[in-house]
């Protein structure tokens, strides 16, 4: 026990010495920060059997690791020790040490492949079952506040507006303006092969507007925004805020939920137009600079070109991203659990769970277009 | 063995004071901790007591003042200086402090683990031990810290100070929110700790069974400094009205007890 240790410098740290057969002498620091490569020196160093005489009187001080590494080896060796010499405080610790065994622990269970497949298979099964309870429960208070519209938070839905909406246009115009240009870059070089330049306009333009752009702001909010509600609502779940809400007899689903799910399939919808005119932009910026094509003629095809149902179909695709992003990030915050480590991994899950939807339902919306022929 | 530079004042608090923004918590604060004592700072809430806590152990610098630590200045200490002491000293938080990601044993293997090169089987069997001297439970050692009940937290949270063998332990609230005969658990295991290490033992607390039973010295805090210190005995005869009122609770309580 220290009742004083400085931390010791090395002329201190701790040795054993051998003085004659049965008799061995310690000193320095028996301490954790003194002890040194005295645990694998005493590894190779036997021990006679019986009783031992530990010579204590330049022993400077012993906490709980010394007196456990120095027991371990006599125990190890089937030796008792006989303390000579050794300051009266000492001892009391290094008895108590000695009446401990080195009974093997308990280790962590650690299943087998197949245990660990059927672990995570079942915990997969459980969230897809948690999730359509969570979607369903949504439902119901989206038609409960559908007969009370007056109960509808707008200031949070404007709220979330700002946040998730307004606020995201610089990243998502930049994006989107970029990936124009990138369309009709790789485009250019090809259409050029076959004098085909002026086709850039109908490439940029149904690539951007059915595609890239619902895809692009989807993919962009489910990083800000998705990660952001499962991140919130998680931290409040941890600090026992939604417990205290049901208590409060507040819905949490329609005071946290609802509005972030209506602010988002209002903002994501708007935010695909916005790409949708920048991403077009980047791309006449390049037809222009590449494939000789002014602006006005570039403009003009667009017009001609160009059907409505193009964007409509962006924004229609966009409208079920927002869904998919705002429920699933809301769903794992909710199903955060006890620690601040959770709230990590909820979000994470919330970001890598959204984005991965997102692309499903996109592949799924080109099945069905392609079976209808839009 | 006992080092004679070292004076009997673990530490020395003079004039501290402490403020945030125009709210002054100390103004002027006197403490001292003597070696081997079990004190008890305690004081009404928003007395200052847990800053105070946290003045002693580096995490927050008074406004001015100066503390000492085992004789050491700790506003100048470099950084080598800084990382022995910590070393020498165990904390018990409030709310445990327990690592979430890690399973209990773990969390009291960790500073053998970062701070000694014992052996990894070694530094577990030391943690197990540990922790039962702590009175968990055999299975508690795996178990994650969230599921532990309040007061097996706290035993835990105890576990991982001790795991050094600190000269000094810092217990903050050990006995909050927990059932009169957790608390009571709590309360033998510090004395037990105090009897098998003899180590100073610092705690902040107004829980008043603690305080009769556990502590030799109590310092209650109020309007900024130590209104009055000493055993609950010379406390009990003290006339500041903040100092009393600790003594007409527990009288109620032992007016009712004939009655049970």
């Amino acid at each position: 026990m220290p009742s004083t240790t400085p931390t010791p410098d090395d002329s201190q740290q701790a040795a054993i010495a051998r003085l004659a057969a049965r008799q061995w002498a310690l000193s320095g620091h028996w301490t954790a920060r003194g002890l040194g490569r005295v645990p694998q020196i005493l590894a190779a160093q036997p021990c006679d059997a019986g009783e031992v005489v530990l010579e204590g009187s330049e022993l400077v001080a012993l906490d709980s690791a010394g007196a456990w590494v120095l027991q371990h080896w006599l125990r190890g060796h089937a030796a008792v020790a006989t303390l000579h010499g050794w300051p009266p405080h000492l001892q009391g610790l290094m008895t108590l040490v000695g009446e401990q065994s080195d009974a093997t622990l308990p280790q962590p269970r650690k299943n087998g492949l197949l245990a660990r497949t059927g672990e995570s298979t079942a915990a997969a099964a459980q969230q897809a079952i948690a999730l359509l309870h969570f979607i369903g429960e949504v439902a119901l208070v989206a038609l409960r506040l559908a007969r009370h519209p007056r109960r509808l938070r707008l200031r949070h839905v404007l709220r979330n507006l700002q946040i998730d909406g307004f606020d995201a246009l610089p990243i998502i115009g930049v994006t989107a303006f970029l990936l124009g240009v990138v369309v009709a870059y790789q485009g250019a070089d090809q259409l050029r092969h076959y004098g085909a330049n002026v086709f850039v306009v109908d490439l940029v333009g149904y690539a951007m507007l059915r595609e890239f752009a619902p895809l692009i702001s989807a993919i962009i909010i489910a990083g800000r925004s998705g990660s952001a509600y499962a991140a919130q609502i998680g931290t409040m779940v941890v600090a026992e805020e939604v417990d205290a809400m049901r208590t409060l007899a507040i819905d949490p689903i329609e005071l946290l939920v609802l509005p972030k799910i209506i602010a988002l399939a209002v903002a994501l919808p708007l935010l695909t137009i916005f790409a949708d005119i920048t991403g077009v932009l980047g791309g006449m910026v390049m037809a222009r600079s590449k494939l000789d094509i002014s602006f006005y003629e570039f403009i003009d095809r667009f017009g001609r070109e160009m059907q409505g149902a193009a964007l409509l179909i962006g924004i229609g695709k966009s409208f079920v991203f927002a869904f998919v992003i705002a429920t699933i990030g809301c769903f794992q915050g909710f199903r955060t659990q006890g620690s601040a480590d959770s709230v990590g991994r909820q979000t994470t899950q919330s970001v890598v769970q959204s984005i991965f939807l997102v692309i499903v339902a996109d592949a799924l919306f080109s099945v069905a277009f392609n079976v209808l022929g839009l | 063995m006992d080092t004679v530079t070292e004076s009997d004042t673990v530490i020395a608090m003079h004039q501290i004071t402490t403020r945030f923004g125009s709210n002054a918590v100390h103004t002027g604060l006197d403490l001292e901790v003597r070696r081997g004592e079990i004190l008890a700072i305690a004081g009404g809430s928003g007395s200052g007591k847990s800053v105070l806590l946290r003045e002693m152990i580096l995490l927050q610098r008074p406004t001015s003042g100066t503390i000492r630590v085992f004789d050491q200045d700790i506003a100048t200490l470099t950084e080598a200086q800084a990382y022995a002491l910590r070393l020498r000293w165990g904390v018990m938080f409030q709310r445990g402090g327990l690592f979430g990601a890690l399973s209990v044993r773990e969390n009291v293997a960790l500073p053998l683990r970062e701070h000694s090169g014992l052996p990894a089987n070694m530094i577990d069997a030391i943690a197990e031990w540990k922790l039962r001297l702590t009175g968990l439970p055999a299975d508690a050692g795996l178990k994650q810290p969230a599921a532990l009940s309040g007061g097996m937290l706290k035993r835990a949270s105890l576990a991982r100070a001790l795991s050094l063998d600190p000269e000094l332990l810092f217990l903050d609230e050990p006995t909050s929110g927990l059932d009169p005969a957790s608390a009571a658990g709590v309360n033998e295991l510090i004395l037990s700790t105090h009897a098998r290490y003899g180590l100073t033992i610092v705690i902040v607390s107004h829980d008043l069974d603690l305080l009769w039973q556990v502590c030799d010295r109590v310092a209650v805090l109020g309007e900024g400094r130590v209104l009055a210190h000493g055993t609950m005995e010379e406390l009990s005869r003290h006339t500041h009205p903040v100092v009393q009122a600790y003594f007409v609770d527990s009288r109620r309580r032992e007016e009712r007890t004939p009655h049970e």
